[in-house]
């Protein structure tokens, strides 16, 4: 299990590596590092998404550290690293632990909840998945299958139902019927609408209602893909939802995610999980220093 | 939170005032600043460098022009070099010639929003005059094939419905025949979403455009995309040669940079754009509009279209004349208020506005609209029209009916005496001049 797991990260972040690692290829511990090393460098941090703010403030700390006569790798890592923070794990102090994955439209929320449910069974946890999205068409379906996939069991109404009393049944049940982890699948969102972000804000009360000091974790699920947007997504999810970690979904493509670094210095919000594919099993812990070792690639 | 580009370059354009040319140094400090504008607004950074060098060389030496502030000069440089690189106004054109059935593919990654697009899609050619038929394809995501049957069905659609046990090239190719049995003359092929890197799934999609014959292949990618955009639109491109892009979400608040890097790597026109979770929130595609989104300078544009949308003309006409002579009423102050309200959501409609673009809907209230118009709707029609007679006791009454309170509806009457002071003024101003539109006041929190 932990080779696959390895497997799978190191082949999703292989081509992170790719790119960056060509660049620090010329960067050897001992070599001056010219303007055009440092173009190249900021070309391949930008082109991971890191945004323009952070890339200028890694480059900056490369300059001095290389004028200090340290290593460039070391400052690319140690600036990337401490942009990451320390690896988080959230603890479980009530059962049932209770989950909500949000994000806007097309992130990966419904698989990743599937997956999680995975995850649940293995740790040999009783998992309720909560089918809170019933504003897009056939998502109820969706997490059907994801259920018989997980074994999981499912807590749904019909399409069109009210979530916030689909979540206050689930916990009812969950919590009458001693389930460890209830995992919350809520409509994907715009940070931009107002009355969606009310709902969500109100799903949180009532799950606060129900079980002490629910929800536990907040998960804000964030396509690898996406660009300067995600910070502002994280910002308003924040908002109305108080955001405990950030999944970055879809890093099997060619996209390295990059704004998760630039949400978790602004913000203070860690990645908790990485998706690497459509399997069951694609859905990792993340772990920051092979995230930066990967971006790296030394 | 992002600076729009006006308020960034205000600092460096400090610099360029009273000078007669503009330097190189200052050229230097502008093009830093819309640099980042254009980073923060996901542009890749190849296409950044390309416009960049290309407004270098428009705008150095250039003479500071005495019309133009030094700084909106530059901007102008900026946007024309943008809405050049986002190609010409060819929104809405699909090529659906030839022998009927039309087929259109619809590929991209996953999440992008093919499926929502292919039943939008289908609705807006069906109100265009076409009959499609939608054809779900996507066998991989669970529940996919579901999705399209009910949003397509929902839209008055009609979709070919089967179990998914056939591989995605035997699906259209039923659902063509189908579709041509019936007499449908288009056909929209909802594909799964994958990597562009999947070589499996890629050839997949190869193996249905060599089966199919497709009139337009289009790329369905998602606004908020970063620098990734580059390499998977070209990658689509590379494999399918598309025909054209949709860009969807915006209606949240990307810059959709993303739009410039597509546009950039495939050289193709993007079609259309996505603006919301319903079937009729697709648009054709408007460059120059991009431009000021990217740019964080404002859509007045669409703002003016969506106006003229809510806007009854003879409606206008009428309060107008209303206007001049003072009769305007709590009644038309209402109308105008829902008129508003149409409009969209009070941030969307402030978000066009330039300079405001930072404005976040939770700064407004989108409340004090409800609840003027709540207020107004508790009144007896004799009290809309002659507020004068409110008394103590009425108010009391209208604050029970609206769930008000008094003292909201004292201020209510008090702007709204001013309003129709201010408006006295403007008439009054407005005699000598040719008229002017009437204004639009907004309520107070």
């Amino acid at each position: 299990m932990a080779l696959s797991i390895f497997k799978k990260l190191a082949r999703g972040l292989s081509r992170t590596r790719e790119s960056i690692a060509s660049t620090l290829g010329g960067l050897g511990s001992e070599a001056a590092v010219d303007e055009e090393t440092l173009e190249d460098l900021e070309a391949g941090l930008l082109a991971a998404d890191l945004g323009p703010e952070l890339t200028a403030e890694v480059i900056e700390a490369v300059r001095e550290q290389t004028a200090t006569d340290g290593s460039a790798v070391a400052a690319v890592r140690s600036t990337l690293r401490a942009a990451l923070g320390q690896e988080q794990t959230c603890e479980r102090w009530s059962s049932p632990h209770v989950v909500f994955v949000v994000g806007v439209n097309g992130g990966g929320k419904t698989t990743t909840v599937g997956k999680l449910a995975a995850l649940e069974r293995e740790a040999g946890r009783k998992a309720m998945i909560v089918a809170a999205d019933t504003f897009r068409a056939a998502a109820i379906e969706q997490l059907e299958r994801w259920s018989e996939r997980s074994g999981a069991e499912l807590v749904k109404q019909r399409e069109g139902a009210d979530p916030a009393a689909v979540v206050f049944d689930a916990l009812k049940a969950a919590t009458s019927r001693g389930i460890d982890t209830v995992l919350v699948d809520t409509a994907g969102r715009l940070h931009t609408k107002v009355n969606l972000m009310a709902e969500l804000e109100k799903l949180g009360r009532i799950a606060a209602r129900e079980v002490e000091g629910a929800p536990h974790e907040v998960l804000l699920v964030v396509d690898a893909t996406t660009g300067q947007n995600g910070l502002t997504q994280a910002q308003e999810f924040t908002r109305a939802a108080e955001l405990t970690g950030v999944v970055l979904t879809k890093l099997d493509g060619t996209a390295k995610g990059g704004v998760a670094l630039v949400i978790q210095r602004k913000l203070g919000v860690p990645v908790r999980y990485v998706g690497v594919g459509e399997g069951l099993d694609d859905l990792l812990a993340f772990d920051p220093d092979a995230y930066v070792e990967g971006l790296l690639a030394v | 939170m992002f600076d729009s580009l006006s308020e960034r370059l205000q600092g460096a354009f400090k610099k360029l005032t009273g000078q007669a040319r503009i330097s190189d140094a200052v050229l230097k400090d502008t093009l830093r600043e819309v640099r980042m504008a254009l980073l923060e607004a996901d542009v890749h950074l190849g296409v950044v460098k390309e416009l960049t060098g290309a407004v270098r060389e428009k705008a150095a030496g250039e003479e500071v022009l005495k019309s133009l502030a030094p700084g909106q000069q530059v901007i102008k440089i900026v946007r024309e070099e943008l809405e050049r690189l986002l190609g010409q106004d060819d929104a809405g054109d699909l090529d659906l010639a030839g022998k009927p059935p039309s087929v259109i593919l619809l590929v991209g990654l996953q999440g992008s929003g093919k499926t929502t697009t292919t039943a939008k899609l289908g609705a807006w050619l069906k109100k265009n005059g076409r009959y499609p038929y939608l054809v779900p394809a996507d066998v991989y995501r669970p529940a996919a094939i579901e999705q399209l049957i009910k949003v397509g069905t929902q839209a008055g659609l009609k979709v070919y419905e089967h179990d998914g046990s056939q591989a995605p090239l035997e699906i259209a190719k039923a659902g063509i025949l189908a579709a041509r049995r019936s007499g449908f003359d288009t056909v929209l092929i909802d594909t799964a979403g994958r990597l562009h890197i999947d070589d499996a799934l890629m050839d997949e999609l190869r193996g249905l455009k060599a089966g199919l014959e497709p009139r337009e292949i289009l790329f369905v990618a998602d606004s908020m995309t970063g620098q990734d955009a580059v390499r998977s639109a070209g990658e689509f491109h590379r494999a399918l040669e598309i025909t054209g892009v949709v860009l969807t979400k915006l209606d949240g608040d990307a810059r959709g940079g993303a739009a410039l890097s597509i546009r950039h790597v495939t050289g193709v026109p993007i079609k259309f754009v996505g603006l919301g979770e319903k079937i009729a929130e697709l648009e054709p595609f408007h460059p120059d509009r991009m431009v000021g989104r990217i740019l964080g300078m404002g859509d007045v544009l669409t703002l003016i279209e969506k106006a003229e949308e809510a806007v009854d003309e003879k409606q206008a006409e009428e309060l107008e004349k209303k206007i001049r002579k003072n009769e305007f009423t709590l009644e038309d102050f209402r109308d105008q208020l829902k008129m508003l309200k149409k409009m969209g959501p009070l941030s969307s409609v402030v978000s066009m506005l330039p300079g405001m673009s930072h404005v976040k809907e939770s700064d407004l209230d989108p409340k004090a609209i409800v609840r003027v118009v709540a207020i107004i709707d508790s009144m007896t029609p004799r009290e809309r029209r002659y507020p004068q007679i409110l008394n103590a006791s009425r108010k009391r009454r209208i604050a029970r009916g609206s769930g008000r309170t008094a003292p909201e509806i004292n201020r209510l009457l008090k702007q709204f005496a001013q309003m129709k002071r201010m408006m006295k003024s403007m008439q009054s101003g407005a005699k000598k001049g040719k008229k002017g539109r009437f204004p639009f006041p907004l309520p107070g929190r």
